[in-house]
């Protein structure tokens, strides 16, 4: 069955941070060439809530999550993803750890030589190596049943709208049951409704699953409806933290161009 | 140095580090079978139909061009000795070689690339699978298996195109063609034009997915990705068969 996305007062959360840390960035700071992106970043991500990290365009965002998923090694810092220092795991080590996390692209980047039973298998496929077919096909109509597209089971993603393959995207993010997903710009490229369903499907998933988001985006309205928490990165470092509420009333003129 | 020669050079660089860490990885588990046989059977399926087809036209065009200067020496008899001589030392692994870069090369530099510039192979890279090795390793394994059998492939439709060929002007049957073929033919010439095809089937996979796999700059470098993969591999299989000729000539199997 779908998954409710009709917008509710209790959706709109006040929940503050809490709880044990389960990702940690310490001093981070990389630069390519004479850029400096990132510079002395720090920031905190509780076990259970959803954070959304705002940012200007080119300001560093992508690169902020690239780094806590081991693509981009930091020049400097120490990143921790639950209890482990990314940047000084083995390969295997780093391998095991990104499968308890979730990572929804910005592109949403699913195989496009496959079907979308094949793309939401893949992971199943390489990681859990004792399910059977029979349980491999439940886990998928579950996970296309989550994002309300159990009857594209098999199409291809090209033969899908751009919404459709961002909710794809999350459905194959989740078939591993992730205790953290970070989500890189989820509504950009779509239009408000959609990006709205979008947003509140991410909340549905972290109440039904109580996993912890990273949410990057320069959307407000998504923002608004998914942050427990919201940081802002400015200058390579996070400027202001806080609830969306206190935020949006700062009298920073920094803080308040993101909400005006 | 000039800037010309420094890329060139680095280039030479970063393609030999990814031809050792596509020995690294290929050498450890986890080892990608279900894949491997996959892309067999892609790329050589997908090849077969040209292949054969080039194939087939060169053997026949070969014979039908060798014929008149053949006769004017008076050694008509011995068209399936010359061509069948040509075809397997030389022509056959180098053309069937050259038409599965063209058809290949460019198809995984393609597909590398435009999986890369969508994001695709940081997908797989960060749902914890090995994408030098789902996606690299098996192609390299599968052009270096797969080209020498199509080459054997092209080989034997070659000669049976020089077989209608002859047949255009004389009346020679199927038996007594291939015995003067086979009597033509030695081991020294077939075992060093199949083991060079092994060389020319690495290439071909080293450069499409080294170039597809360090695509940049979105579709158009894609594009570009596809594009020089064709002319490097191409370029590369000419360099390999000059020294594979030098090394055959030293051991004194020419």
């Amino acid at each position: 069955m779908a998954m409710q996305v009709e917008e509710s007062p209790s959706i709109l959360k006040t929940k503050t941070a809490s709880g044990e840390p389960v990702i940690a960035v310490s001093n981070v700071s990389i630069a390519f060439g004479n850029n400096q992106v990132l510079n002395n970043f720090n920031l905190i991500l509780y076990k259970g809530e959803n954070l959304a990290v705002l940012g200007k365009s080119g300001s560093g965002k992508s690169v902020l999550i690239k780094c806590i998923i081991g693509l981009l090694k930091p020049d400097e810092g120490d990143i921790n993803v639950l209890g482990e220092n990314v940047a000084a795991l083995e390969q295997e080590s780093l391998d095991a750890l990104r499968v308890k996390i979730g990572f929804l692209f910005q592109s949403n980047a699913l195989y496009d030589s496959m079907t979308v039973r094949e793309n939401l298998e893949f992971p199943l496929r390489r990681h859990g190596v004792d399910l059977s077919q029979t349980e491999i096909d439940a886990l998928v109509i579950e996970a296309l049943e989550n994002v309300g597209l159990r009857h594209t089971v098999n199409m291809m993603p090209v033969e899908l709208s751009g919404g459709m393959r961002k909710r794809i995207a999350l459905a194959r993010t989740l078939i591993l049951k992730p205790e953290i997903i970070l989500y890189d710009e989820p509504t950009t490229g779509l239009d408000p409704i959609t990006g709205k369903e979008i947003s509140l499907l991410m909340v549905e998933i972290q109440k039904k699953y109580n996993t912890s988001s990273l949410i990057i985006t320069h959307d407000m309205n998504c923002v608004r409806r998914t942050a427990d928490r919201v940081a802002i990165l400015l200058d390579g470092r996070c400027y202001a933290e806080g609830i969306f509420k206190d935020l949006e009333q700062s009298k920073d003129k920094a803080i308040k161009q993101f909400f005006e | 140095m000039n800037e010309g020669w420094r890329t060139f050079f680095s280039e030479i660089g970063d393609m030999t580090r990814f031809a050792n860490r596509f020995f690294y990885e290929g050498a450890r588990p986890r080892y990608e079978w279900e894949e491997l046989l996959r892309q067999c059977y892609k790329i050589g399926n997908k090849s077969l139909p040209l292949v054969g087809l080039t194939g087939f036209i060169l053997g026949l065009v070969l014979t039908i061009q060798l014929r008149p200067n053949m006769a004017y020496y008076g050694v008509e008899s011995k068209l399936p000795d010359m061509v069948a001589i040509a075809i397997v030392r030389e022509i056959g692994p180098v053309l069937t070689a050259l038409v599965f870069a063209g058809k290949i090369s460019s198809s995984i530099g393609a597909e590398l690339g435009s999986m890369r510039v969508t994001e695709q192979i940081d997908a797989m890279e960060v749902s914890g699978t090995n994408p030098f090795k789902y996606l690299v390793v098996t192609r390299i394994i599968a052009t270096t298996l797969m080209l020498p059998i199509l080459t054997l492939l092209s080989d034997a439709i070659s000669l049976y195109g020089c077989y209608l060929g002859v047949n255009i002007r004389d009346i020679v049957s199927f038996g007594l063609f291939y015995r003067q073929v086979f009597d033509a033919l030695s081991f020294s010439d077939v075992i060093p034009a199949f083991i060079k095809t092994f060389f020319f089937g690495f290439a071909v996979g080293l450069v499409g997915c080294y170039k597809g796999y360090h695509s940049q700059k979105g579709t158009e470098g894609v594009g570009r990705s596809a594009n020089s993969a064709v002319v490097v591999s191409s370029l590369l299989i000419f360099i390999l068969d000059l020294v594979a000729v030098q090394v055959t000539d030293i051991l004194g199997i020419n």
